[in-house]
């Protein structure tokens, strides 16, 4: 059981909480099993990390069905079961970083962002941030990346501007990351992160599987970060 | 003190009669990290069949109130793959390794069988209740004549024993169990998911691309139990019994009735450790109500 130190309503059913963790190290782009309730709903949730510092672990969700309904009712004090963290994050690269965010998908791209510039704090981080409506969490990428770029209510895909010199993560609707992979030369390395139904989170259920060039993978154990290649046609 | 789990199988001992089921489990290994596999009574393997399966396209899972569906359709690696990749590591396990087959059509079925028969296998389950793929599964579950002749013809070309799994979307189930049993099952478990539909009514669209899909979990309990009581009544050989168990007072219920062993599915997804804790737990009710072993309460309803 993890104890909650916050669960604040940053947007309507726009959720940032964080916890009291101390167990494992916790790489960016990985994600947790999430769970407030005895038998119902029948599964735990998997959300993104949103922030990992040893000791304190935050995520961003959106609240969207009954789990995230009563992850939202939560409050300072309360504990509630986690396992994870799960997944295989976003690789350590050598270049600059892009990264493409829409919606809650930004969520995983701060711990991204903010353990890369940590690493690498002569290298550029570069953030494009596209919402539909009210933004969150924009100045705490601000905080951290070289530029920031946001769009609320448009296509941020039609908003980049891409170098050479950069690697490229993201996170968003489907749509807005196979946009991402057209748009960006095939000479820069495109990583995306993708979403999917999951019931165990570790590699069990095969629910999440999902069509790749070098055959079936679970986004859950072997994604959720996947090279743009290896999932979309491009 | 001996051990009151300790339970056989016509034959077969398990150390204890609590066995993750099919497709729920892969081949153990993602459960290593929450306990040891030999602290099971066995573990059914993923569904293999001849060749590999890439499983169905689309949605393939659906939470419902109590209960998840699944549309996975046999996503597998072929038989030749798992004999080569994790044969080598279930086959040292204490743990019985229950090896759980499909197939399409007649000759995959026995081809899949016949290359099992030079591994030291303890039990095999024929998967004739798939409900999430278009050829063959269920279409072999759900008659009872179907059921007898291929179960008949695979007892013939199989060195090891035989447990037929059973579907609860057929003939009458007593029915189907007793031709299993007359053509020569060692025994029989049950029930496989519940065939159901979900809409998403906001896309205007079925949710599964295969329109059906199974059910599984709490909400089909109640079925699986009366099924159990059923099965148990009308057949002489023993039964793996499943079905929305999610704890060890689910899984006592189902011994309760008849079932010789019981097998835990979808709360594997929510609950990894689900079944070492049934094993404590049905440890602990046989202490405290001092039996010597667990089959003084089987069959007792």
């Amino acid at each position: 059981m993890a104890l909650i130190l916050e669960n604040q309503e940053l947007q309507p059913g726009i959720m940032k909480m964080t916890l009291a963790y101390q167990e494992k190290n916790v790489r960016p782009g990985q994600f947790f099993m999430l769970r407030a309730w005895d038998k119902d709903p029948l599964l735990s949730r998997p959300i993104s990390v949103y922030d990992y510092q040893p000791g304190k672990l935050s995520f961003l969700y959106q609240v969207v069905g009954k789990g995230t309904a009563i992850l939202k009712e939560l409050r300072s004090g309360n504990e509630l079961e986690i396992q994870g963290p799960y997944g295989n994050g976003f690789p350590q690269i050598d270049t600059d970083l892009l990264i493409i965010g829409g919606g809650i998908g930004i969520a995983p791209l701060f711990y991204l962002a903010r353990d890369f510039k940590t690493k690498n704090p002569h290298k550029k981080c570069r953030a494009y941030l596209g919402f539909r409506d009210n933004p969150y969490v924009t100045e705490a990428f601000e905080a951290i990346c070289d530029e920031v770029v946001i769009n609320v209510g448009g296509i941020i895909t039609d908003d980049v501007k891409t170098n050479n010199s950069e690697t490229v993560m993201t996170c968003g609707p489907e749509i807005m990351m196979k946009a991402v992979s057209k748009i960006i030369p095939d000479s820069t390395n495109v990583y995306v992160s993708l979403e999917a139904h999951m019931a165990c989170g570790i590699g069990a259920c095969l629910g999440c599987s999902c069509q790749t060039k070098n055959g079936n993978k679970k986004v859950c154990k072997d994604g959720p970060v996947f090279l743009r290649e290896e999932v979309f046609d491009v | 003190m001996s051990n009151p789990l300790m339970t056989k199988f016509n034959g077969i001992e398990f150390k204890n009669p609590v066995i993750p089921a099919s497709g729920t489990f892969g081949f153990g290994r993602e459960y290593e990290a929450f306990y040891d596999l030999n602290s099971l009574g066995g573990l059914c393997t993923k569904g293999l069949t001849l060749e590999a399966r890439p499983g169905n396209n689309g949605m393939r899972l659906w939470e419902t109130p109590a209960g998840l569906m699944n549309s996975i359709g046999l996503e597998n690696p072929g038989m030749d793959a798992f004999i080569k990749n994790e044969w080598p590591h279930l086959k040292n396990l204490e743990a019985v390794t229950i090896i759980n087959v499909g197939g399409k059509d007649e000759s995959s079925y026995l081809e899949a069988i016949e290359k099992l028969n030079d591994l030291d296998v303890q039990l095999i389950e024929l998967n004739i209740s798939c409900p999430n793929v278009k050829a063959g599964g269920m279409a072999y579950g759900i008659k009872a004549s179907m059921a007898e002749d291929i179960t008949k013809k695979v007892v013939a070309v199989s060195k090891h024993p035989i447990m037929v799994k059973l579907s609860p979307n057929g003939e009458s189930i007593t029915d189907i169990a007793k031709a299993c049993e007359s053509a020569g099952a060692t025994g029989l478990s049950l029930i496989n998911t519940v065939q159901g539909m979900a809409i998403d009514y906001k896309k205007k669209k079925a949710v599964f691309d295969n329109l059906y899909a199974g059910l599984s979990g709490p909400a089909v309990k109640p079925i699986a139990l009366r099924m159990a009581h059923q099965v148990c009544r009308a057949v002489n050989i023993p039964v793996m019994a499943m079905g929305g168990i999610s704890d060890w007072q689910d899984a006592l219920e189902f011994i309760m009735v008849g079932a010789t062993c019981i097998q835990i599915g979808t709360v594997n997804f929510n609950h990894p450790k689900a079944a070492i804790e049934m094993i404590a737990g049905l440890e602990k009710y046989c202490h405290d109500e001092g039996l010597k072993n667990i089959s003084e309460v089987r069959g007792i309803i």
